[in-house]
């Protein structure tokens, strides 16, 4: 499955600046899994060391908080997109 | 020596300069501006700040901005509104000493935000940015507009499509681009988060965070000095992104570091509505773990269900001794009129929901009754009479006959007494 993945402009610096990369996966978990085979040393800024994703940051499929869906079991599909966005904004 | 060292993450501590930027590029957790006190603590004095003008830049010595002196700011008339003594509301609801600050006639678009955009513009202008932008329940909205216009800043402002009208008009006089998106403020913030990454604007409550939010510390500082220079025992705070009670708290260390006000402690309590309530609910549940929710209440200047703060705002509450509480839509609207037919200060909803849970903390004994209290009225009521349209009337229209109207008194009058 081949997905667009966003990437915020903190973790840019590891994906040689590319704003929006593609990954192949069936789910976000596998999805932080491919991202890290590309990019190494990504996975440890988006997941903590007990694997679950950090606290300051959100994923979302289609737009969609994947605290809403399936959290990391959320299932991808071809076509999907995918944003990693900071938990840090907003406020009113 | 400098006063201001530059940004620091409150989580895993790096140190960034004085920049745009506002999370941490490793750890994601939030930047905050680094002060050195020890600079602040030879300049400052309660002479000076009570010498300085009637506004939050009597503060200036502690808020993010290199103002040289008598320079002009943007949004001078900003803040230092009134701390009123609440006696009739401290009788209703049976206690001793309480106060309202009231924020729902700040300068100049009536909100508490005036306080945080007032420093976001001054700082979006220092750094030399030409447009300035938000993601906005409405008082933000309204205040980011006001004072890009006295700026002479673009302004690009993102509201949910569904905002009260009234909070849409307040915005659109100052003539700003107000773009409205289909959906939740959650989702209106999360497009901003994407758009703040493409395009060069200061975004008052995404890039330009760290400066901003610390214009909310002037809401304590005021209370603080308007007290007598003294911090109160207890704050109720309503909360929607989370940063104010976080702020709030900051102000009184701040003010306790720096000897302006004695040692003592202040319990901080979170207000939400329950059709909103992600913070009051990890305060209920003690749990650290922040579950978003979709808002569906009144209070839709609360209505954030992912609020960024959130983690902090439980921390506050829980390390202070304070607590939180949830209101009901029915229990909001009546704590606007209770606010009002006993203090007459009209509030919005979010004032609405701090006065209903202020009631149910001091019902259940979560706040003493013989100790001071101040609740924090955040926002004027003028924006959204929406909510009263079908819950209050006219008592009775008459023709303009004296004859007509004693009968109508008295009618007036046997139903009051039947």
């Amino acid at each position: 499955m081949s997905v667009l993945v966003r990437i915020p402009t903190p973790l840019r610096s590891l994906t040689k600046g590319q704003a929006e990369v593609q990954a192949a996966a069936d789910s976000v978990g596998s999805l932080i899994e491919d991202l890290e085979k590309q990019y190494p040393g990504l996975k440890e800024r988006l997941v903590d060391d007990g694997g679950e994703v950090r606290r300051f940051i959100n994923f979302y499929v289609n737009e969609e908080d994947i605290r809403f869906l399936q959290g990391a079991k959320t299932a991808l599909k071809t076509g999907d997109q995918v944003s990693i966005v900071p938990a840090i904004a907003g406020g009113r | 020596m400098e006063r201001l060292k530059g940004l620091k993450c409150r989580e895993c501590g790096r140190y960034y300069p004085s920049s745009p930027v506002h999370v941490c590029e490793f750890c994601f957790g939030p930047l905050e501006v680094d002060y050195d006190y020890e600079v602040i603590g030879q300049l400052i004095s309660r002479k000076r700040i009570e010498a300085g003008p009637s506004s939050i830049w009597r503060y200036a010595d502690l808020l993010p901005l290199n103002f040289a002196e008598g320079e002009a700011h943007i949004g001078q008339a900003v803040g230092f509104t009134p701390l009123i003594r609440a006696r009739n509301l401290a009788e209703e609801l049976g206690v001793r000493e309480l106060y309202v600050k009231n924020d729902s006639v700040c300068h100049p678009t009536w909100s508490f935000k005036d306080r945080v955009v007032a420093v976001a513009i001054n700082k979006a202008k220092e750094f030399g940015f030409d447009t300035v932008a938000c993601a906005s329940t409405g008082n933000l909205a309204n205040s980011v507009a006001a004072h890009s216009a006295e700026a002479r800043l673009k302004s690009y402002i993102f509201i949910p499509a569904d905002l009260e009208r009234g909070k849409v008009i307040t915005t659109l006089v100052y003539g700003p681009t107000l773009v409205a998106v289909e959906g939740t403020y959650d989702e209106v913030n999360r497009l901003c988060a994407e758009v703040g990454d493409k395009y060069r604007w200061a975004f008052a409550n995404i890039n330009i965070r760290p400066y901003y939010a610390e214009g909310s510390k002037t809401y304590g500082y005021e209370i603080a000095e308007q007290l007598g220079w003294r911090a109160p025992a207890h704050v109720v705070v309503p909360c929607a992104g989370g940063s104010l009670i976080t702020k709030i708290h900051k102000a009184f260390k701040e003010l306790r570091m720096l000897g302006l006000i004695p040692e003592g402690k202040t319990s901080m309590y979170a207000a939400q509505a329950a059709g909103c309530g992600p913070i009051v609910t990890m305060i209920k549940k003690d749990s650290d773990v922040l579950e978003p929710v979709r808002p569906c209440t009144i209070a839709k200047s609360l209505a954030i269900g992912n609020p960024a703060d959130g983690y902090y705002a439980y921390r506050v509450a829980k390390d202070t001794g304070g607590y939180g509480e949830h209101a009901q839509d029915e229990e909001i609207v009546e704590g606007m009129q209770l606010l009002a037919r006993t203090e007459g200060i009209f509030t919005e909803t979010a004032g609405g929901v701090t006065v209903a849970a202020t009631k149910k903390l001091i019902e259940s004994g979560r706040i003493p009754r013989d100790e001071p209290i101040v609740i924090c009225i955040t926002g004027n009521g003028l924006k959204t009479p929406d909510v009263f349209y079908d819950r209050l009337s006219v008592d009775v229209t008459i023709r303009p006959s004296l004859a007509v109207f004693d009968q109508a008194l008295a009618d007036l009058k046997s139903k009051a007494g039947a």
